[in-house]
């Protein structure tokens, strides 16, 4: 039985819930089953609640049986990122500084997911808070990518993408600043969805860069992404960033609406630096919509080729630094026993338990902010975003959604970009202005490179239009089935 | 040489909100420690901040009141800096764009003596801005504490220009501005509570001179009259300084009221890059016409204004509006009380004397007390129209202040109507004239000094209740 649950969609387990074939205390066990025999290898769990997580699916399978189930999710799993706060478990950020921290609320999202019935289940590593694309800067150790445990899973959603892609968990939340969603999907081979800034409440995520954060949904299938979102979507009084906008149907949307689309192709997205056999499969996805009917157009983005690294670097690290001074071993968190005096207590707390990548950043964004450096970083950085946001919207005139590679390579091998900061950050040069634009982008899987590593094709939408933008991927994946490809662990 | 002062005040006003500034947690004093926090007062990981409407209404509020320009929009900006009691190592506040802008106070100097207005003048503004009160710290031996139940808590920032050259001015204008917050509703200024906080900055230059001298910032003056205190120990100690060839360094000071000194606390030296950003938290807020509309509607009349409304339209002595026009609540119940009695001069002596001593004899505030305006303007009725005498009112109005019965039923149920009967008036009118010989004869030789010793003789036989005007009347018709 368990080995049947492991790989089924989300909502496929929902249908097979519904119809009494199925419980959730089973479904849990199947999940728990598989966790133990592949997360030794594949570490993509940083901890879980095993007693609580089963007394939910117990209360989930009671009230199905009284015929109160609450929603489509109800006692389906849903992995965390260690980033977002579950009442009465740790909330590490994968980070020495948290090591001990357990969160005393619930995000917002959270409190959805538990309104829903879905059971909130295990604190899933990642980069340390959020900054990374290879999940090596947790502090408690790289998660592997499943199809490859000598490769990275990628980053910073690295434990949820490996945790869907190893069949530990059907459903998962990531969340992407730059790029944290869409690029471990795309080299574990999954589908991930980052939404348009303020569409999800950022209330209980540990904040990286305030003005790029999104918590997104990381899933087997376009409809299992969809599902997803609308439960944690919405507007929420306690994130004043969060944006008052209607939550339509996604999954009934991906049924009613059709093509054919309008696509663009940004042709800076194809140059040098891109893996051959990436842009390859790419191309071929792209042929896919064209055979479809949809009318293909070149479109340029010169500035989120070639600006979107450098400003995200000036943006998020100036926010980062701000964010992050909140851990500074008074209140919470990590304290230097050898500290004599409260500047003492910040200097070797924060020595203690940051981790190289996490001070790299707060020393840049410092810098960034400080006096007499304002105006030729931050705010210089802050106008280029604004161009890069006309010349999203410029395109996305006349174009439903526009294609690209996520990444511009395939999962590579752990330790092998540690070294080098620059090779690490250019990872995400496909993903990164769409968090600077505000944009949703949804990475989907569009085939395997030789050595049969995933590769991922990344969509990016309107803004708000999750809805638009799910259906044209729904409609390549329909067509295809590298979905259904699974690692052998 | 002669010199002069330059100072500018920074006055800190908590706002009297019901909760903190950006989250739903209440605000209050006293409150056993760390019991008003929540995650976003603690710097939870992923606590976010969310505007409290009702610290923007309040701010905006006071800058009406103060004159100022209101920005078309209110943003917000992050403060960083690393200290105990800042929870998230930066604090929200406005740092280019305060929501307040220019603006003024007015005040008013000693006069020649109390009976006498003193000159007025205004103080302009620079800016008002909101920002985030931090928690408090206790030191011990060996260890600190911390205490966030003020975190959070709305705080808005009052910078005058250096406008002011005198302590006195300084006093002046903290009294008038800590009046003007407490009557809009704004703060309730309670300097022991930390509500209200001054610092200042004071710089002397020779008279003449028009460039600025170096200043020198006072910390931490903790009540009104230390404000006053310290500046005028600031002023000389600067003098001193100069008058004997030294120089004034730029400093940071802390004055101590009980002990009349002061010390340096650090140099601007060790200045902070507080890296100034805006908080990408929040969103500006838009302020629109009909925002303000709505605001202004409720900004009382200045006091200052009101205090030549009494003088002008009422004709008050300035002595009784002074004591009135400080206390919006009295000033209210005056009006109400001149409107129903015609007699405003009258009913501001009952209320300015009477009223006041009994309500603080009592311990009570007005809204408690029994006394309405229509007892005051009933009671004044009843002199004015010769029913009672003064003095007899003076007893009315404790029994009044006591039962909260109406002047006319007390008169009634104690039998205290002036006598106008005319026998009973001979009689005593007769045997007074009988008491007091002598001053029957001196008055027979035209001293008319002397006529009142007969008159009080014949109120106390009558034990008050003898109408003055008709025993002044049957005194001279006897003698005469």
């Amino acid at each position: 039985m368990a080995d049947d649950l492991i790989y089924q969609p989300a909502a496929r387990l929902a249908a097979l819930l519904a119809a009494g074939k199925l419980s959730s205390v089973e479904l849990l066990q199947a999940c728990l089953a598989r966790t133990k025999a592949v997360d030794g290898r594949v570490k993509a769990f940083n901890s879980y609640d095993e007693v609580g997580a089963l007394a939910l699916a117990k209360a989930a399978d009671e009230r199905r049986a009284a015929g109160q189930a609450k929603g489509p999710l109800d006692g389906i799993p849903v992995g965390l990122k260690d980033v977002i706060a579950v009442e009465g478990q740790p909330l590490t950020c994968s980070s020495r500084m948290l090591a001990n921290f357990v969160s005393p609320y619930d995000a917002t999202v959270t409190q959805k997911l538990k309104a829903t019935g879905a059971i909130p289940f295990g604190r899933l590593n990642m980069d340390e808070f959020a900054m990374g694309s290879s999940t090596e800067n947790s502090a408690f150790g790289p998660t592997a990518n499943p199809w490859d445990l000598t490769r990275v899973p990628g980053g910073s959603s690295g434990g949820s993408a490996a945790a869907v892609a190893a069949g530990e968990l059907p459903l998962a939340l990531g969340s992407d600043t730059g790029g944290s969603i869409r690029q471990p999907a795309a080299l574990c081979g999954i589908v991930g969805l980052k939404p348009t800034y303020g569409l999800v409440s950022r209330y209980g995520l540990a904040a990286y860069a305030s003005s790029l954060d999104q918590i997104g949904t990381m899933a087997h299938t376009v409809e299992d992404a969809a599902m997803l979102l609308g439960v944690i979507a919405g507007h929420d009084p306690r994130d004043s960033t969060s944006f008052k906008a209607e939550v339509p149907d996604y999954r009934a949307g991906l049924a009613t609406k059709k093509g054919p689309w309008r696509l663009g192709v940004p042709k800076e997205f194809f140059g040098a630096g891109l893996d051959p056999e990436i842009g390859a499969a790419v191309k071929q996805a792209i042929e896919f919509y064209r055979q479809q009917g949809c009318e293909i157009k070149e479109v340029s983005l010169p500035l989120a080729a070639e600006q979107a690294i450098a400003v995200y670097y000036l943006i998020a690290t100036a926010e980062a630094s701000s964010n992050l001074a909140r851990y500074d071993g008074i209140r919470y968190g990590h304290r230097s026993a050898a500290a004599k005096d409260a500047i003492d207590i910040y200097a070797r707390s924060r020595a203690e338990g940051f981790g190289p990548e996490v001070k790299r950043r707060i020393i840049l964004g410092t810098h960034v902010l400080s006096s007499g450096y304002y105006d030729a970083y931050y705010l210089r950085a802050q106008k280029v975003r604004t161009l890069i946001r006309n010349e999203f919207s410029t395109v996305l005139r006349d174009c439903d959604a526009l294609l690209s590679p996520t990444s511009p390579g395939p999962a590579f091998k752990l330790g092998e970009k540690s070294a080098d900061p620059l090779a690490m950050y250019l990872t995400d040069i496909y993903t990164i202005s769409v968090n600077l634009a505000g944009l949703p982008g949804i990475s989907i899987p569009c085939g395997f490179t030789g050595s049969g590593l995933p590769i991922g094709l990344q969509l990016i939408g309107r803004s708000f239009d999750e809805a638009g933008l799910l259906a044209v991927a729904s409609a390549y994946e329909q067509a295809h089935d590298w979905h259904r490809k699974h690692p052998v662990l | 040489m002669n010199y002069e002062a330059v100072i500018g005040l920074e006055v800190h006003v908590q706002l009297k909100t019901a909760s903190k500034m950006f989250t739903r947690v209440a605000t209050g004093y006293g409150e056993p420690e760390n019991t008003l926090t929540d995650p976003v007062v603690l710097a939870l990981p992923g606590a976010l901040p969310v505007l409290n409407k009702e610290a923007l209404d309040k701010i905006i509020k006071a800058g009406l009141i103060l004159e100022c320009t209101i920005a078309p929009v209110c943003k917000w900006d992050r403060k960083n800096y690393f200290y105990p009691d800042s929870p998230k190592n930066y604090q929200i506040t406005q740092y280019d764009q305060p929501i307040c802008i220019g603006g003024s106070v007015e005040i008013e100097l000693p006069g020649p003596s109390r009976n006498v207005m003193g000159e007025h003048k205004q103080i302009s503004l620079t800016r008002i801005h909101l920002e985030e009160d931090v928690g408090k710290l206790t030191h011990g031996a060996n260890d600190s504490l911390v205490d966030y139940n003020r975190a959070g808590t709305p705080l808005m920032e009052i910078v005058s220009e250096p406008a002011m050259s005198t302590a006195d001015e300084a006093f002046a204008f903290l009294t008038a501005l800590r009046l003007a917050m407490v009557q809009g509703g704004i703060s309730d200024c309670d300097m022991a509570k930390g509500q209200l906080r001054c610092d200042a900055n004071i710089s002397i230059r020779p008279v003449g001179e028009t460039k600025l001298g170096t200043k020198v910032e006072l910390k931490n003056l903790n009540s009104i009259s230390f404000v006053r205190d310290g500046i005028a120990h600031e002023i000389r100690r600067q003098i001193a300084v100069v008058g004997s060839d030294g120089t004034i360094v730029q400093e940071t000071r802390q004055y101590d009221g009980e002990a009349g000194a002061s010390a340096a606390l650090r140099s601007k030296e060790m200045a902070h890059d507080y890296r100034y950003f805006p908080d990408p938290d929040l969103m500006p807020v838009k302020v629109d016409e009909t925002w303000l509309a709505a605001i202004r509607a409720t900004v009382p009349e200045r006091l200052f204004d009101r205090q030549r409304r009494y003088l002008e339209k009422f004709q008050l002595p300035y002595t009784l509006t002074s004591v009135l026009v400080p206390h919006p609540e009295l000033c209210a119940f005056f009006e109400e009380a001149a409107l129903l009695s015609g007699k405003p001069q009258a009913v501001a002596n009952w209320i300015a004397n009477d009223l006041q001593r009994e309500l603080s004899a009592a311990g009570v505030g007005l809204a408690a007390s029994k006394i309405r305006p229509l007892h005051i303007a009933g009671l004044v009725a009843l002199v004015e129209s010769g029913v009672i005498s003064s003095s007899i009112a003076k007893d009315v109005f404790v029994d009044m202040f006591a039962t909260g019965d109406l002047a006319e039923a007390i008169v009634e149920r104690q039998g205290l109507k002036q006598s106008t009967d005319t026998g009973e008036m001979e009689q005593w009118v007769a045997d007074a004239i009988a008491a007091n010989p002598q001053a029957a004869a001196g008055f027979k030789k035209g001293n008319e000094k002397a006529l009142n010793a007969i008159k009080g003789a014949v109120m106390k036989a009558s034990q008050g209740m003898a109408n003055p005007q008709l025993a002044d009347q049957m005194v001279r018709k006897q003698l005469g």
